[in-house]
């Protein structure tokens, strides 16, 4: 068993859901990330800088000497639940948990410029890895040093690179820190509208290095580890809207005379739903806690919480989009960006089948 | 108005203790001191075996006696007493019913049961048709009907029962609350067995059973509202206890998965994993919704715990039986027994594949839990019903 542990919500962390939530209320509905969506640039510049530098969530994972909130995996867990809530296209997930975990476990002197300048929300960072990467799986090794911390190589799949100043490369001779002008970015079509791809080449860009390889690998584990169970609060988030939304539209819905909430087939497949959010806000708040305590079984809760919560997602969104009928095949009604962000979300990070897989090591119940 | 404190509980356990050492006194004459001195249930009112302090403080006591090495009342076997009869009698019991009836009640030296399910009358509860005619010469009740899936009918002293004393009302208007003697002339209590082939459950038949007016619950008519009570406690109950990972359902097979790699199938792992997980979360949202409790911010979880524990039960233990193979085929014993208590993990796969069958149905079942959660929690409209303002007589059955 692991020690005390707290799957409840603290009055701060409540004061910055609605901090959190009212910006979000006013400046990205869903019809604000739709139109933004299909001008091909979903990132909003201005929202982000509201959110991560006035309201300072950026540097929530971040000491306080080191310029940050000094806060911890559980704030940064709040944010993300309103974040998934409002599908809002900020590189919260990759710049200020990813990168910034990757720096913050790189623990050298190099790191406490960029830190500052992530935590302060002055520049977006974020890792030079396929957002698919999971954690306990071998890390990639795409990017060569061709000498003098010159890179040569090509990552697929990047996460919020087009909103990126600088990029975090693994190379085979360490941790580099790459301005994105030093890097051609491709960018592809991504499924989920709200998280753009992009791939990014190398031809012999300049970088900082900031860790050595066997840091550098180590920071970047222990940042997948935390991206993953944060993860999971995104996916809360989003699957807690699916389901509001989808009560709101069926109470209000009128078929036979009836509003078609009142149809038992429908009640208790939604019921069955909310079942399934109440489990995942379990798990989730569960990974956050582990992941802010540094507890012992943290690897194993947050696959846990990964194998489960990637399925509610999908499974809230799939059931937002069938009980719309018509309307939530529409592109004007934005379930579809749900349905979007929670299939992608289910592939980032590492696939429910993986974290299963982990799930098997940590509880030691081998395969045959 | 004096707010009771822990320290002050830890004192009267104290002065319990040093009057009545456990090791010198005799184990009801224990409890009866314990219930005297107001820690039995220390929410209850004073003079009923509580001291109406805050119920949190309950465990405060139950440590410092335990400790001490004081008996308890046995909590399981005097289960429907202490979680459904108590908590209706307090809330709707004279004065005179509250002192005959809660000390025994607690001390365990009265065994309750609970006449309410009856052939016809499952989900739809309120139909019941358990008929309790007023005898116009003494005031008392004659009581005729059946009853079934009551747990301890054997070996119970007193049973709370509902009945109907209006047919010509409406279904939930026309019942009324009683307390019934199970010795009396007329109740007969026969096993009920089940798919394991063992009884843990009973029939009631009531043949002409008479029942004083001083053992009527609440007013002529009120039998629903205070049945409610009733059933609001049941499932009160559920979700309090603290389970260790791994424990319950899942930890039979988790075992057998690591100690014989002979049974171990690709299909089988994908699915021991997924439940293995499902059981965790499972868990985790039972702890979240004791720190709710804890907190005195309860949640609506509670209402799903018991869906949940019901689906992955059944699912758990149909894998566990598959992964045996061979002896997945075989069955323990299908003689009839009576067992004192529950227990759904106990014997062998195939009792814990068809006992868990039982989950989904006793309690609540889970086709009616999702119906109040969508409606109670999701606020989702009720189905339209014809049946609520019919008089009870001129229902469909």
């Amino acid at each position: 068993m692991s020690t005390a542990f707290d799957l409840l919500y603290s009055e701060t962390e409540e004061e910055l859901r609605s901090a959190v939530r009212a910006l979000l209320a006013d400046r990205c509905a869903p019809a604000d990330v739709l139109a933004r969506a299909e001008t091909g640039r979903p990132h909003d510049p201005a929202l982000w800088h509201t959110l991560a530098a006035e309201i300072g969530t950026a540097g929530l994972l971040v000491p306080e000497k080191l310029g940050g909130q000094g806060a911890g995996h559980r704030e940064a867990a709040v944010v993300l639940e309103e974040l998934g809530r409002a599908v809002a296209p900020v590189p919260y997930l990759t710049s200020a948990v990813l990168a910034t975990e990757i720096l913050l476990g790189c623990d050298t002197p190099d790191v406490a410029g960029p830190l500052r300048e992530l935590a302060a929300g002055r520049q977006v960072c974020v890792p030079a890895l396929p957002l698919t990467q999971a954690p306990g799986a071998p890390l990639p090794a795409a990017v060569r040093d061709t000498g003098g911390g010159i890179l040569t190589g090509t990552v697929t799949s990047v996460a919020d690179a087009v909103a990126a100043d600088v990029l975090l490369v693994l190379a085979d001779t360490g941790l580099y820190a790459v301005p994105t002008a030093e890097v051609s970015l491709t960018e592809r079509v991504p499924l989920d509208l709200t998280r753009p791809l992009a791939t990014v080449t190398l031809d012999g860009a300049a970088g900082t290095r900031l860790a050595d390889p066997a840091t550098a690998r180590a920071a970047v584990a222990g940042a997948l580890l935390s991206g993953a169970g944060l993860l999971a609060s995104e996916q809360l988030g989003l699957a807690q809207w699916c389901l509001a939304e989808t009560v709101r539209h069926v109470r209000g819905r009128h078929q036979f005379n009836r509003p078609v909430g009142s149809f038992q087939a429908l009640k208790h497949r939604l019921a069955r739903l909310w079942l399934d959010v109440a489990s995942a806000r379990a798990a989730a708040r569960a990974a956050a806690d582990a992941l802010a305590t540094g507890a012992p079984d943290a690897p194993l809760t947050v696959a846990v919480a990964q194998a489960y919560c990637s399925g509610v997602a999908v499974r809230a969104a799939e059931e937002c989009v069938q009980l719309h009928g018509g309307i939530g095949m529409t592109w004007e009604h934005p379930a579809h960006l749900y349905l979007k962000r929670a299939k992608s979300a289910a592939l980032a990070l590492g696939t429910p089948g993986h974290h299963h897989t982990l799930v098997a090591d940590f509880a030691e119940l081998p395969a045959p | 108005m004096t707010v009771i404190t822990a320290e002050h509980l830890l004192t009267r356990v104290r002065d319990l203790l040093a009057a009545h050492p456990p090791a010198d006194t005799g184990r009801a004459d224990f409890l009866r001191a314990r219930f005297d001195a107001g820690l039995a249930w220390v929410h209850y009112p004073e003079g009923l075996g509580g001291l109406a302090a805050p119920r949190t403080l309950q465990a405060v006591v139950d440590a410092e006696l335990e400790a001490a090495g004081a008996p308890d009342n046995d909590p399981r076997r005097i289960g429907i007493g202490l979680g459904m009869a108590a908590p209706t009698i307090l809330a709707y019991g004279t004065d005179e019913q509250k002192r005959r009836f809660l000390r025994p009640l607690w001390v365990g030296e009265e065994v309750w049961c609970q006449l309410f399910s009856e052939p016809g009358a499952g989900s739809d509860l309120a139909a019941l048709g358990t008929r309790a005619l007023r005898d116009a010469a003494t005031g008392d009740w004659i009581v005729d009907g059946q009853k079934v899936w009551t747990s301890s009918a054997h070996t119970a002293r007193w049973a709370i029962l509902i009945a109907r004393t209006d047919p010509a009302l409406p279904k939930h208007q026309g019942i009324t609350y009683f307390l019934c003697d199970m010795h009396a002339p007329g109740v007969e209590v026969r096993p009920l067995r089940q798919i394991t082939g063992e009884a843990e459950f009973n029939e009631v038949f009531l043949t002409g059973v008479r029942i004083p007016d001083s053992h009527r619950l609440g007013a002529v008519g009120q039998g629903w509202e205070v049945a409610r009570t009733t059933l609001m406690n049941e499932r009160v109950s559920i979700g309090g206890m603290r389970i260790p990972r791994e424990g319950g359902m899942i930890a039979p097979v988790a075992a057998a998965w690591r100690e014989r790699p002979g049974l171990r199938t690709h299909a089988l792992h994908q699915r021991l994993l997924e439940l293995w997980v499902e059981a965790e979360v499972a868990r985790l949202t039972g702890e979240r919704l004791r720190q709710q409790l804890a907190a005195g911010q309860p949640g609506p979880e509670g209402s799903g715990m018991k869906l949940t524990f019901a689906r992955l039960n059944q699912e758990i233990s149909g894998l566990e039986v598959e992964l045996l193979g061979e002896e997945g085929l075989l069955y323990e014993d299908w003689t009839m027994r009576r067992p004192e208590l529950v227990d759904f993990t106990g014997r062998d796969a195939g009792y814990r594949y068809l006992r868990a069958k039982g989950n989904s149905i006793e309690g609540g079942t889970s086709e009616i839990l999702l119906n109040i959660v969508a409606e109670r929690v999701l606020g989702l409209p009720a189905e339209p019903r014809d049946d609520k303002d019919l008089a009870w007589k001129d229902l469909a059955r």
